[in-house]
């Protein structure tokens, strides 16, 4: 009888699991069908699940703007505002995790509310900085501002995954003569890799979709993926089909990467929990 | 080769006084073990000495030099860890290397120290295997090792053998003992198991509260107990007491009654105590006699039966419950009246404040 209800149970949450997928995956898996429309069955209605595949969308999404040059400026401003977060972050959430005071726990929340702002209360200010700092439609700039705003995050993360890392490990580390960077790079990074690994994923992604700050910061010269996407929704009208295909040019490479960094970090996850 | 003196220690968490001024000089070559009840700051004692806390004030000298100030690394001490805290993701070598590397040592002598102390501890068909792939005994001996390959001036013990099995622990209490005769290095060693303390130890220093209730050779705190809390706490079973009124004394001894009338003379000197005072005698269970009859009668209780020896419990008219340590084949049974019978020269009196009185004569071991 208890089994019986066990096996119900977890049919159920099965169901419930899938329901859930199904319905977040849904937009990406529509918006890539209609990727492959040409414009007229991207907007029949009834919508098409049946068609003849053709390529059109993204012959022209090509054509119209160059791919690689967004491409190219959102890879620069990811990998460098995560490398630059990580960085800052790391030992910030070593002093929290090791060293912590009566302060730690409330300076933690306090840099987690500043995520809870709206961007766009800063907006003229952080215009202004960059303008005058000349770093508008740079590289530079807008790594820097997404930077800062995943940094809270990041550092929380980083924190929660030190947490876990018995202090006497570190602490016999000292003993053995380390010194604080030492310590920190011959024996907490090791131990904390697969969580800096994820941490950095993390932050990875949230660079490559941010969009507001990229819209607001840069036009040209600097602009990524996500106002490469923006400039297909033109005031022409919509054109889904191309939309569509620049929507998902413009999240493949970042899902490629998260899928197979995903095996790696499971991987890195078993290895790691040696004690 | 190395002596470790500390002077007036304190240490404050936030507003909270955890070590309330610590004084002890430890020997050259010494074995010194801490011991008290659990929270009474005998890690905090020796996180401080280690440097991996703050001294709030007072000073630590190693070798005559104030280390204050110097980092945990260059004091010249090792540590063994409770939880072994080996490097997980190097294997044993590189966990013993790692120290050395530090030091700067050179690749051939590193690799010697390392194969002779894995020879010393028996750890070579392990070198290459992970903390993880260890047993738990295994994984101590490692830690061990990890301290020795440094050739520390003094070797650092928090509760190292507490995570070990009964059997393991007896027989890695003897290897370190035999390591220590055997290098010879000053230690200190945090432990709460009376045995480890009593037999490891060249001198024991018994804490309670971040205070030093005091310090002594084994036999010192076992037969000259300096108050209540040192002669409950040394010895098992537990010194039993017995509330008693002080009647007088001399150089030679101390008259007092017990709660059923019966005098004692006891050989310690009490002076200025005013007959009349509530004193407290102390006896171990081992020198406590059972007679069929006469004073201190009580009832039979529990009888423990432990091979060797036999425990009897016995609950006094007072509801008190005294225990008696018989050799193996007493004929006691439950239920039975008995009579204790307490051995003046193995007693103890303890003032109202709970300091012991002199003895009139040292015991020959404790002198
Ligand atoms: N980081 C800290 N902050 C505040 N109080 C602490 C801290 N570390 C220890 N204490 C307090 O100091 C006291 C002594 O702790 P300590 O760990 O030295 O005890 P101990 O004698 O080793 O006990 P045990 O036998 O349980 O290991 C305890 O009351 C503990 O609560
Ligand atoms: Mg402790």
């Amino acid at each position: 009888m208890a089994v019986k209800t066990k096996t119900s149970t977890r049919i159920g949450v099965t169901i419930l699991g899938w329901g859930i997928a199904v319905w977040l995956f849904f937009p990406i898996f529509w918006m890539f069908l209609t990727s492959f429309k040409n414009e007229i069955q991207a907007i029949s209605t009834p919508p098409k699940l049946f068609f003849m595949p053709t390529l059109s969308s993204y012959a022209e999404v090509f054509e119209r703007a160059s791919y690689w040059h967004f491409t190219l400026n959102t890879v620069i401003v990811s990998v460098g505002a995560t490398a630059i977060a990580i960085a800052l972050a790391v030992p910030a959430a070593y002093s929290m995790a090791f060293l912590p005071s009566s302060r730690t726990r409330s300076t933690l929340l306090w840099m987690l509310s500043t995520r809870m702002l709206p961007p766009v209360g800063v907006l003229v200010p952080i215009y202004l900085l960059a303008r005058n700092t000349h770093l508008l439609d740079t590289c530079t700039g807008l790594a820097i501002v997404d930077m800062l705003t995943n940094l809270p995050i990041i550092v929380w993360m980083l924190y929660t995954f030190f947490r876990e890392v018995p202090a006497p490990i570190l602490e016999a580390g000292r003993m053995d003569g380390a010194s604080r960077w030492q310590e920190m790079t011959m024996v907490l990074l090791p131990l904390a890799l697969p969580g800096i690994a994820s941490t950095a994923l993390l932050s990875l992604i949230l660079c490559w979709n941010e969009a507001f700050w990229s819209l607001n910061l840069t036009s040209s010269h600097a602009a990524p993926l996500t106002a490469f996407i923006a400039s297909f929704s033109s005031p022409e009208g919509l054109f889904f089909g191309k939309l569509s295909a620049a929507s998902t040019l413009a999240v493949a490479p970042i899902l490629v990467f998260g899928w197979i960094s995903q095996k790696q970090l499971v991987r890195g996850l078993t290895f790691g929990a040696v004690k | 080769m190395a002596t470790v003196e500390l002077k007036n220690l304190r240490k404050t968490y936030l507003t909270e006084e955890i070590i309330k001024g610590i004084s002890l000089s430890i020997e050259d070559r010494e074995f010194v073990v801490f011991v008290g009840p659990s929270g009474c700051g005998k890690s905090t004692l020796l996180r401080m000495i280690a440097g991996l806390e703050d001294i709030t004030s007072g000073d630590l000298l190693i070798d005559g030099q104030r280390v204050n100030d110097v980092e945990p690394g260059k004091r010249g001490l090792a540590m063994v860890f409770q939880s072994y805290a080996l490097y997980p993701h190097m294997d044993v070598y590189k966990n013993m290397e790692f120290g050395l590397k530090l030091a700067g040592m050179p690749e051939a002598e590193r690799r010697e120290k390392i194969e002779h102390v894995a020879r010393t501890l028996q750890l070579e068909p392990y070198l290459h295997h992970k903390p993880g792939q260890l047993s738990g005994g295994q994984r101590q001996r490692v830690a061990i090792g990890r301290a020795i390959v440094r050739n520390p001036k003094v070797f650092l013990f928090d509760e190292p053998l507490s995570n070990l099995d009964a059997a393991l622990r007896g027989q890695m209490r003897v290897e370190l003992s035999a390591l220590h005769r055997k290098l010879g290095a000053t230690t200190i060693y945090v432990t709460h198991d009376q045995v480890e303390a009593m037999t490891m130890a060249d001198k024991i220093v018994v804490l309670q509260k971040g205070v030093v209730e005091q310090i002594g050779s084994p036999l010192e705190l076992y037969h000259h107990p300096r108050n209540l809390f040192v002669a409950r706490f040394i010895g098992s079973p537990p010194m039993n007491f017995f509330p008693a009124i002080f009647q007088g004394g001399d150089t030679t001894g101390s008259a007092v009654q017990l709660r059923d009338g019966s005098t004692l003379y006891v050989p310690v000197t009490s002076p200025g105590l005013l007959p009349g005072t509530k004193v407290t005698v102390g006896i171990r269970p081992e020198h406590v006699e059972l007679a069929a009859s006469g004073p201190n009668s009580g009832v039979v209780e529990v009888i423990e039966r432990l091979g060797a020896i036999t425990l009897v419990h016995v609950r006094m008219p007072d509801g008190q419950i005294i225990v008696v340590q018989m050799d193996g084949a007493v004929l006691t049974d439950v239920d039975t009246r008995v009579s204790l019978t307490l051995p003046p020269g193995n007693c103890h009196l303890f003032a109202p404040d709970g300091v012991a009185f002199e003895a009139c004569h040292r015991h020959p071991l404790a002198a």
